[in-house]
């Protein structure tokens, strides 16, 4: 069931990206000042945006995660941390190249966004150390959301703060996207679907693959014949789906008043 | 509700009073840091944005040593499982932290301002402590608040001394950026002057916001 779509999903995503670097490349104008560096605009910004979705996204799953203590929820959560994580990475990297290209220093302080940007990632690369520091998995799943709830909050208000600090002083480098001459804003709004559809994509990919060892890691103890009483293996990071039972039971003792 | 919280605060500060584990730690860390800044920065006296930043950085990084200890008498002596066994509100344990926390804030504060106006201010420290008073009373509420969630979430993990700071640090920015930017103006030599209401503000949206977030979800780190 997990691996339901990804074929349609994989394939489209590649027609998507496709049409979107060809668009990119071929049909957006070049901008006056920048020249052709401002194509790498198509590729940071909806990284960014989706990176930041991601991570509020991770918030929202892991509210209803403590709301169901369906564990289901809280592995959703987490891939969708982990992705937009990946996806941080690669904007802060396009970002600095964009910098060093138009300002000529690889990092700007004066760009709030940027800054801004630079704390929820510090913040969300906390995510996995504290989530492998705790060893028994239902509350390892509790308190990754209880993280992923105040981190998902963060975002918007760090955005806020950051930009008060620094908008006073400097003019804002970046508009909206609103003032844009439409072959660009067709262009971007392309490359943002693509971008979308890549981290869905990725996102079930995991999410079947961590299913998908959960299975296997499941059959083979029933094949060893110790399904109930079995040690506890988890070499995986990722919540144990195969433990359904204990997670069960856990459920149901816990939750007693809150 | 009241009272319970009234009671694990009664334990709290009864308990730092006999051992003296955290604060007077904090409050040596917070002079000695003043110096190791003297040092660093090469400078007799700072004022303006460097003032404002050296004490921001300086009580930031002793509160969160005070954070890391917070829990860690519960964790480890079976604080916790008393807590739960007593049939009380789970949030109780929350404010009552949290308000310990605020308390060792406060007690830092009054060591290691006068050391810092001492130490390293240039400005006389008299005309602008109405504004450092509120400034500091804003930023002690949320540090307060976002330490006793983080150090819920750090204390039962694998690498709790190293977890509690990573988390605490980014969540505390905004925090810095309200605090040092409100109390710069009142720090510096020529015509100082209060504390601009934008950052104020926004300190005390940020403790609201973070105030009601830690509330929501401080019940959920004490399950087990």
């Amino acid at each position: 069931m997990y691996g339901k779509g990804l074929r349609a999903l994989s394939i489209s995503t590649v027609v998507a990206i496709t049409v979107a670097l060809g668009l990119v490349f071929f049909y957006a104008p070049l901008e006056a000042e920048q020249g052709f560096l401002q194509k790498i605009f198509y590729v940071h910004v909806p990284l960014a945006i989706i990176a930041l979705c991601g991570f509020v996204l991770g918030g929202l799953l892991a509210i209803q995660h403590l709301r169901t203590r369906d564990p289901r929820w809280d592995m959703r959560s987490y891939v969708v941390i982990h992705m937009s994580l990946i996806f941080a990475v690669a904007t802060l990297i396009t970002g600095s190249i964009w910098a060093k290209g138009s300002w000529g220093h690889w990092w700007v302080w004066s760009e709030p966004t940027l800054v801004s940007f630079l704390i929820v990632f510090l913040l969300y690369a906390t995510y996995q150390p504290l989530r492998f520091a705790i060893e028994d998995p239902e509350r390892q799943a509790r308190y990754a959301s209880v993280f992923a709830i105040t981190a998902g909050a963060f975002v918007p208000m760090n955005f806020i703060a950051v930009r008060l600090s620094t908008a006073y002083l400097h003019p804002r480098v970046l508009g909206s996207t609103s003032n844009l001459p439409a072959p660009m804003a067709f262009t971007f709004l392309v490359s943002l679907l693509a971008f979308a559809l890549l981290f869905a994509t990725l996102c079930k990919y995991e999410l079947t693959a961590k299913h998908t060892r959960a299975q296997v890691r499941a059959l083979r103890r029933r094949l060893a014949g110790d399904a109930f009483e079995g040690p506890r293996r988890q070499r995986s990071a990722a919540p144990a789906l195969g433990h359904h039972a204990t997670i069960a039971t856990a459920r149901a003792s816990s939750r007693t008043g809150v | 509700m009241s009272a319970t919280v009234r009671a694990l605060l009664r334990k709290e500060l009864l308990l730092e009073l006999r051992t003296l584990e955290s604060v007077p730690g904090m409050s040596l860390f917070a002079v000695t840091t003043f110096v190791v800044f003297h040092f660093a920065l090469n400078r007799n006296s700072v004022e303006g944005d460097l003032a404002a930043g050296i004490l921001w950085v300086t009580l930031l990084f002793a509160a969160i040593l005070g954070v890391n200890r917070l829990f860690v008498a519960d964790a480890d002596q079976g604080g916790f499982d008393g807590f739960l066994i007593a049939p009380v509100d789970r949030s109780a344990m929350f404010f009552a932290k949290a308000l310990t926390l605020l308390a060792y804030l406060v007690v830092l504060e009054l060591v290691a301002v006068p050391a810092f106006a001492l130490l390293l201010l240039g400005p006389p420290l008299g005309p602008a402590l109405p504004g450092l008073i509120v400034t500091l009373a804003l930023g002690d509420l949320g540090v307060a608040v976002i330490g006793t969630l983080v150090a819920a979430l750090a204390v039962r993990t694998r690498a709790r001394d190293l977890l509690g700071p990573l988390l605490a640090l980014p969540l505390l920015v905004p925090i810095v950026i309200g605090g040092a930017r409100a109390s710069s103006p009142a720090l510096v030599l020529s015509h100082p002057a209060a504390p601009a209401g934008r950052w104020l503000l926004t300190l005390g949206l940020y403790d609201l916001v973070f105030g009601l977030i830690a509330f929501a979800l401080f019940d959920f780190l004490l399950e087990d």
